[in-house]
């Protein structure tokens, strides 16, 4: 099995190729949007390449969900409610929503999305496969 | 002007790979342009008739029932250029086909020489997708009027 420093590579060699980053810029804790400047299209890309690079399939809206924020109960004053959080541990538990909930605001959400979470779900996937 | 990027295929193989010509001719207004007294096929417009090439390939493996975007050019290096009277060649590769879009290599040669080559990835879209409307008509890849390419050369030689 693929131990968590060689997941994090191949990761890493995904987000270069889709992003065309150096790699020393995809670090564990980089966001993709803000740090390596990733928009919408390249979310598609990157699950493609992840299937690709290790093997797996990856159902839309398992790794990037998406209208996290559409549902009107989910938000409220512009932040998560405490229900919105539930779902979204529940839908996304790669991803650090424990840091989240300390300032739950909406425009927050996009910096859930992190090198490290990629690194958990693909292994949370390979684990369980 | 009309949109085509491509004159003919010169090869095709559903769902594998599909080879392009495109002639470069003086005849085109832009060369004049670009540039005055050097005239040089643009990298843009090379990277336009490598996308329909391979546009239309990834196309016809679902007989062109999903609209065909260009969403996105990973990589493209440029080796070289191409002038007027330059044959570009571009051979397409499909290295990826699912329901949400698929993905090509494709190079450009003029005879053996290697012009550019790029990966480039597409989305499909259908009428039904509530993003259908906000969409450019010029992402498009093609349009049933581009598919006329596959009939060129059909008549010349009467095969």
């Amino acid at each position: 099995m693929a131990s968590r420093d060689e997941i994090f590579a191949k990761v890493q060699e995904t987000l270069v190729d889709a992003l065309g980053v150096d790699d020393d810029e995809v670090t564990e804790d980089a966001t993709l949007v803000d740090d390596l400047g990733a928009e919408s299209i390249d979310f598609l890309d990157i699950v493609f390449r992840l299937e690709k690079n290790f093997g797996i399939k990856i159902p839309r809206g398992e790794l990037f969900p998406e209208n996290l924020a559409a549902d009107a109960s989910f938000v409220d004053d512009g932040k998560v409610t405490e229900e919105g959080l539930a779902t979204m541990r529940a839908k996304m538990p790669h991803a650090d929503i424990d840091s989240f909930a300390d300032d739950p605001k909406v425009e927050n959400i996009q910096s859930l999305f992190t090198v490290n979470m990629i690194t958990n779900f693909v292994e949370n996937k390979l684990n369980a496969g | 002007m009309r949109w085509f990027w491509i004159d003919r295929f010169v090869e095709f193989e559903s769902g594998k790979y599909a080879k392009a010509v495109k002639n470069v001719s003086l005849a085109e207004e832009h060369l004049h342009d670009h540039f005055p007294g050097f005239a040089i096929m643009p990298g843009s417009l090379m990277i336009e008739g490598m996308a329909q090439t391979g546009g239309i390939l990834l196309g016809e493996v679902n007989n062109f029932e999903h609209i065909v975007i260009l969403a996105k050019v990973p990589i493209v290096t440029f080796h070289s250029w191409a002038v007027p009277g330059d044959s570009l060649i571009y051979t397409a590769t499909l290295t990826d086909s699912r329901a949400e879009g698929g993905g090509v290599d494709v190079t450009a040669h003029v005879g053996d020489r290697l012009v550019a080559e790029a990966e480039i990835m597409f989305v499909h879209l259908d009428q039904k997708d509530s993003q259908f409307g906000a969409i450019d008509q010029k992402n498009f890849v093609f349009s049933m009027n581009l598919l006329g390419i596959l009939d060129v050369g059909q008549a010349g030689d009467g095969t």
